[in-house]
């Protein structure tokens, strides 16, 4: 095990620990450039698509793993994300580079209308209100069908920055570069949050809203800030998913969706970076390996591959209750005591993560 | 010398429950302040009240002789306030210096798009931050469980944090729920000490309910003494402990009929 022996505060506040941590996330991102020369054009945009829900994930891990306000409705953010940047870019002549952030801001916008209603609201209440603004979104799509040609779907535009021609087919290396810097760019800013005043007081939020008061934060402020930035960076990635799957229609971003998107940060593990991207690999590569398992068993076992309905949703299921039974912190909460016992091997203790029992908590006051 | 905290005739009904009854009392700048009085008697709600969690049906409060009534609770630590509750409300799934520098917040000038970009000045604040908990981790001896979460801390170390994260406020009053609760009696000794210091070093006028009538009796320069929500006695604490109604009020009525059966 290393000791850190920490000589300024700035080691606490600057974004990697030593220079070991840093070459590690250094050499991940190298190997997230150079990925295009490696992998085909399909694995490629298998990565693009998790890099893609790793966005929409640290989206809604800042309203629910910091903040601790569980949302059922941000496919409703991804939609609004989606539909603002194609239609700025289709009917106003707005360039991508601007259309994207713009179309980020209109969805953040959408989130602190929705926060400021739904304040005062806690826990399964606050579900229950998210949960009905994602049945109404697909709704309004079809109501606002001269924009949205509602049933019908928009087709996403090519995307052209500074003469560059970046196309989803055409030049696949190109889409995924695009959608790798928005993720790093997406990681700092979150990363930013997390060191500054800001982001303690989400977690102030999440943990005891009666001493967050005390402490000078002002909460449905706080509140309506996250949902903001949440729904923010959700409609960032819903643009980029506009342009990965080229049409959308009013059925594109369902209730399901966001119970997925829910579903893929707890799986992950609640509160952190690294929980969204694991998410992010489980979501959007399972359905490949499902495909892949069945082809196999099937060529392996002489017969026709069959399809099972409901098998994908069946099989996420059942991860997700594995994970809530054995392992509530998720795949990072695994990954970190895994990394734990290595570190401190032979001297890890099994009960080392085991909480104390928290004495005399009473919610009267909330 | 002008009051710090006036409390005026304030009076708080849940329902048919008056909970707090036409109770008046200044706390002087710079004394340490107890109340006391058994189970019910209205301590902590009138600790509510002065944070604006509660509003008071009839009454004033005021602080450096502004009424605070007009001000949501969360404008309290602005103005000064800082306090403990008396279960322990810290943020779990933080570490102590997290918690810690939250109770900062009050002292927040960055804003949020500075803090996303994490600008130098943003950094500079950090730092600043940073310091003011590093005096209150030295002053606590919290050292040890600086990177430490709460969820994993025992009873004890957690009450001295929550302490520090009301000092990180820098607060003109603190109000102390309790600060002795379920601790040891060293643990006991060290929070006496502290309140002394609190009042002498940092110049910080401390309101504490305590049942513990030896910190009581210790600390405080001043006792208030309420039962079923009403004033029982105001002195210091000796004459506090004495007086016939607040003995009454603890261990039921001195009837001479009572004691000839018994």
């Amino acid at each position: 095990m290393r000791t850190l022996f920490k000589t300024s505060y700035d080691a606490d506040i600057n974004l990697f620990r030593d220079g070991r941590h840093a070459m590690w996330y250094g050499l991940l991102l190298a190997i997230a450039i150079v990925l295009p020369f490696v992998l085909g054009d399909f694995e490629l945009g298998e990565v693009a698509h998790v890099l893609i829900w790793a966005i929409a994930g640290m989206g809604l891990m800042i309203l629910v793993g910091q903040t601790g306000q569980p949302s059922l409705g941000h496919a409703s953010f991804l939609a609004v994300g989606c539909y603002a940047n194609v239609i700025l870019q289709n009917d106003y002549g707005v360039p991508f580079i601007l259309s994207l952030p713009i179309a980020g801001l209109i969805a953040g916008l959408a989130g602190v209308a929705i926060a400021l209603p739904t304040s005062r609201l806690h826990g399964i209440y606050l579900g229950i209100a998210t949960l009905a603004v994602s049945v109404l979104t697909g709704d309004l799509i079809v109501i606002a069908e001269p924009v949205t040609k509602g049933v019908f779907g928009l087709y996403a535009p090519q995307i052209t920055i500074f003469g560059i021609t970046i196309d989803r087919y055409g030049n696949p290396d190109r889409f995924y570069w695009l959608i790798l810097a928005v993720t790093v760019i997406v990681v700092l800013l979150y990363k930013n949050l997390l060191r500054s005043p800001l982001g303690r007081s989400f977690a102030a939020v999440r943990d005891s809203e009666v001493s967050a008061r005390a402490m000078g934060v002002n909460i449905p402020r706080t509140k309506a800030v996250s949902f903001g930035l949440s729904a923010g960076i959700t409609g960032i990635a819903g643009a980029l998913m506009g342009h990965y799957t080229g049409i959308f229609n009013n059925e594109t971003f369902n209730l399901i969706m966001s119970i997925q998107l829910l579903l893929m940060i707890v799986i992950g593990g609640l509160g952190s970076i690294h929980g969204a991207f694991f998410g992010a690999i489980v979501v959007a590569l399972l359905p490949q390996a499902i495909v892949f398992v069945r082809d196999t068993v099937s060529a392996v076992a002489g017969t026709s591959s069959v399809a099972i309905p409901g098998m994908e949703t069946a099989i996420f299921g059942i991860i997700l209750v594995v994970f809530i039974l054995f392992e509530p912190m998720g795949i990072y909460g695994r990954w970190v005591k895994i990394r734990t016992w290595f570190e401190l091997f032979p001297f890890a203790r099994r009960d080392m993560f085991r909480r104390q029992r928290s004495y005399l908590k009473t919610e009267r006051m909330r | 010398m002008t009051a710090l905290l006036e409390v005026d005739n304030v009076t708080l009904r849940f329902g048919g429950v008056v909970a707090v009854n036409k109770v008046s009392f200044s706390v002087e700048e710079g004394e340490v302040f107890a109340l006391v009085g058994p189970n019910g008697a209205g301590k902590s709600t009138l600790f509510n009240l002065i944070s604006r969690f509660y509003t008071p049906v009839e009454g004033d409060i005021r602080f450096e002789g502004r009424s605070i009534l007009d001000r949501p609770s969360h404008e309290i630590a602005r103005l000064g306030i800082a306090r403990t509750f008396q279960n322990i409300e810290l943020f779990d799934h933080a570490t102590v210096l997290q918690n810690l520098l939250v109770g900062r917040h009050r002292h927040r000038r960055s804003r949020l798009w500075n803090e996303l970009l994490f600008t130098p000045f943003v950094r500079q604040e950090e730092r600043r931050h940073r310091e003011a908990v590093e005096k209150v981790i030295d002053f606590l001896d919290l050292q040890a469980y600086r990177d430490k979460y709460i969820a994993g801390l025992p009873y004890g170390v957690r009450k001295v944090v929550e302490m520090g994260r009301a000092l990180a406020i820098e607060p003109r009053l603190l109000l102390l729920d309790e600060p002795a609760s379920g601790l040891s009696v060293e643990e006991t000794q060290d929070v006496a000490f502290w309140v002394e210091d609190i009042k002498t070093q940092m110049g910080i006028t401390v309101i504490m309910v305590e049942h513990d009538m030896h910190l009581v009796s210790a600390v405080s320069d001043r006792v208030l003494a309420l039962a079923d929500g009403k004033t029982v006695a105001l002195g210091t604490p000796h004459e506090v402990q004495t007086h016939p109604k607040v003995i009454e009020a603890y261990i039921g009525a001195a009837d001479p009929a009572e004691r000839a059966v018994a």
